[in-house]
């Protein structure tokens, strides 16, 4: 089993011609994800690869293709309005990849994604990847393995990290879901955590988080009085000096909040095991598969 | 990105906040100049991207031009937070009766620009939250709708009782928030909004943060950057199109991806060492942006080991290893090196390296710990 995306996921990629999106809707293809069309204002009617037809817009590629998926791979002064887009075509879930977004257009894109109905992940996200089924985003394929652990984080490589750790240990994936590293997202920890406790498929999970916000301490907080499977938790930044934006938008410590100590104190005092070294996710899981 | 108060002036002038006249010198003839054409007393304040400039000697009353030149030329030149001044702004002194706060921040909680106003101005705001929080006003803003104006109204009786002032208050609010939106801020404040004897409302200073995503659409904006305010290392870097943060140990890394560039910085300190940076060399792995990383790393005489960590998802490491083979043929390195590499093309990357002489190391934590050793002056391998 999985959260989010899995073999019924039909894909929409906006931005599809563009140097990043055609490079991921290959390995996307390859990896075995069902892409069903791309969207390129202007260049409707041709085939990706020769065989994903391109729509001049979202509603005509969803009318055409019953897609219930998009992923964004548009450049950052046009991400908004691409959200926008596909929330309007109908579509439930949507991946924006995208780095860079303003996060004052993020302001009307949340609300009004949320009025549809629909999921928004990222932007500035890696995406997700269900092992075996379904891969949205630009998550390696290779590293990942299908199992029965949950992974969410807001950051790209260092999950990447964890992730291949894990899977070299034998400790494979239900789904691994990055939520990105910007101040404002469309999916927190808390969301990604409720899917994973309601997902059977998932045992145990395994939680990436950094400096900057209260995501974090309401996720603990969550874990706590909600949830019954094991969690265990790694914050990156505890080195950070405070008031530098440490290369993701929202990695910021402001006045004394959103610290790496703060945000490690709310994981122990809520019973998540704490990983100090990223390697440490491997043994802390195992114990509690055991 | 900081701008300086008198560009933030400049910009809520031209959306039509009350603010008296002011002119930015750079030496103390032009402060006195400009003194001279305001006549009475003025402010000299230092243009500095840090607060507290008042407690640390920044900011003086001069009565006559005379001694504007004497303030200016302490002022000038003068530390303030690890900052050198170079500018100060000459504006004439007004008569306060009242000051308050006013400030938008983008809050990340409610997915919105939140103002914040308080009647306990010219102060640390982030104090009277702390100490008196029933003086704070929070309001919300749903960017579609923008600043409605019974909101502005309401922010408006929050500071004053007298009907013109709030009216006063609440069109300067509507101004804030209109420059907050055209400049793509992630804060704006005006501390103090003071009243005068006479009755009006004036914004005696301001402070704007742009989102640095925002630039691209805001040339006039990204135009108001001032080099000499940052780290010329931190200038060097934006210029390669890398993201670089100067830290005061010893370890220089070179890491891609913003998440696992902290968390490496985080692992040198965990094995006894401390980071002398953090430096993302972003997803692409062009040689060119190897070099300039080696580069900037290096013109930090506190590095004594480096370390690079990359892990090869859409990056490939094979890039990674001629990007340091071309480098360190250009500048011969004097220190230790150690790199860690794994992921996509890995052992053609390490082929690469051996080939050139340096070994690669596929864990990270035997990496980071060779690292620190290194950097306390243990053997080479």
């Amino acid at each position: 089993m999985s959260i989010f995306i899995d073999s019924k996921t039909t894909l929409v990629v906006q931005g599809i011609t563009g140097r990043d999106g055609s490079f991921h809707a290959r390995q996307m293809l390859e990896y075995g994800t069902c892409v069903v069309a791309g969207v390129t204002p202007g260049k409707g009617g041709q085939k990706f690869e020769n065989k994903v037809p391109v729509f001049d817009t979202v509603a005509r590629a969803v009318a055409a293709t019953g897609a219930n998926t998009s992923v964004i791979y548009v450049p950052p002064m046009f991400a908004a309005d691409a959200i926008m887009e596909a929330a309007d075509a109908g579509l439930k879930l949507i991946v924006a990849i995208t780095e860079g977004v303003p996060v004052l257009d993020m302001t009307k894109v949340y609300p009004f994604v949320k009025e549809r109905g629909a999921r928004l992940i990222g932007p500035n996200c890696p995406g997700l990847i269900t092992p075996g089924r379904s891969k949205v985003g630009i998550i390696p394929g290779r590293i990942c393995t299908p199992g029965n652990i949950g992974v969410v984080s807001r950051s790209g490589t260092l999950t990447y990290e964890v992730v291949y750790q894990l899977t070299r240990a034998g400790l494979g994936q239900s789904t691994c879901v990055g939520i990105g590293g910007d101040p404002i997202n469309g999916t927190n920890f808390i969301d990604c955590l409720a899917a994973f406790e309601a997902d059977p498929g998932t045992e145990a999970i395994a939680m990436m988080g950094e400096i900057g916000g209260t995501d974090e301490q309401e996720a603990a907080k969550f874990v706590k009085e909600r949830m019954k499977k094991p969690v265990v938790g790694f914050i990156a930044g505890q080195t950070a000096p405070p008031g530098r934006r440490m290369g993701h938008a929202g990695a910021i410590i402001s006045g004394s909040s959103g610290t790496a100590a703060e945000k490690i104190a709310a994981f122990e005092h809520a019973g998540i095991g704490v990983a100090k070294r990223p390697k440490d996710f491997v043994e802390l899981l195992s114990k509690q598969l055991a | 990105m900081n701008i300086h108060e008198f560009q933030a002036k400049d910009i809520l002038r031209r959306v039509g906040v009350p603010i008296p006249p002011g002119r930015a010198a750079k030496t103390p003839d032009e402060a006195e100049a400009i003194a001279r054409d305001y006549g009475g007393t003025v402010v000299v304040k230092a243009q500095v991207h840090a607060g507290g400039r008042g407690k640390a000697g920044g900011v003086k009353l001069a009565k006559t031009p005379d001694e504007a030149r004497t303030i200016a030329a302490k002022i000038l030149g003068m530390q303030i937070k690890g900052l050198t001044v170079h500018q100060v702004l000459v504006t004439p002194a007004a008569d306060i009766a009242s000051e308050a706060y006013v400030g938008i921040i983008v809050d990340r909680a409610a997915k919105k620009p939140v103002f914040m106003v308080s009647p306990a101005g010219g102060i640390d705001i982030e104090e009277v939250a702390a100490t008196t929080p029933e003086r704070i006003l929070k309001l919300p803003v749903d960017t579609r709708y923008g600043l409605l104006p019974f909101q502005a109204t309401q922010l408006g009786f929050f500071l004053y009782d007298d009907l013109k002032k709030v009216r006063a208050a609440g069109r300067i609010m509507q101004q804030l928030y209109t420059a907050f939106m055209q400049s793509g801020c992630s804060l704006a404040e005006i501390n103090p909004l003071v009243t005068t004897p006479t009755g009006d409302v004036v914004a005696l200073d301001a402070k704007m943060v742009i989102d640095d995503n925002e630039l691209e659409r805001h040339p006039d904006i990204e135009a108001l950057r001032d080099p000499t305010a940052e780290a010329p290392s931190e200038v060097q870097a934006r210029e390669a199109g890398l993201t670089f943060i100067k830290l005061d140990g010893n370890v220089g890394c070179c890491v891609n991806g913003a998440g696992l560039a902290m968390a490496t910085m985080d692992l040198v300190k965990y094995y006894g060492g401390a980071p002398a940076n953090f430096l993302d060399i972003g997803g692409s792995s062009n040689p060119e942006k190897v070099v300039n990383a080696l580069r900037i790393i290096t013109s930090d005489p506190n590095v004594k080991a480096i370390l690079f960590n990359i892990f090869g998802g859409i990056t490939r490491t094979d890039d990674v290893a001629n990007g340091i083979v071309t480098a360190t043929k250009r500048n011969p390195l004097k220190l230790p090196i150690v790199i860690r590499l794994t992921g996509t093309n890995e052992e053609i990357a390490v082929r690469i390296l051996k080939e050139n002489g340096f070994s690669a190391m596929t864990d990270m934590d035997e990496a980071v710990q060779r690292a620190v050793e290194l950097a306390k002056g243990g053997k080479a391998a």
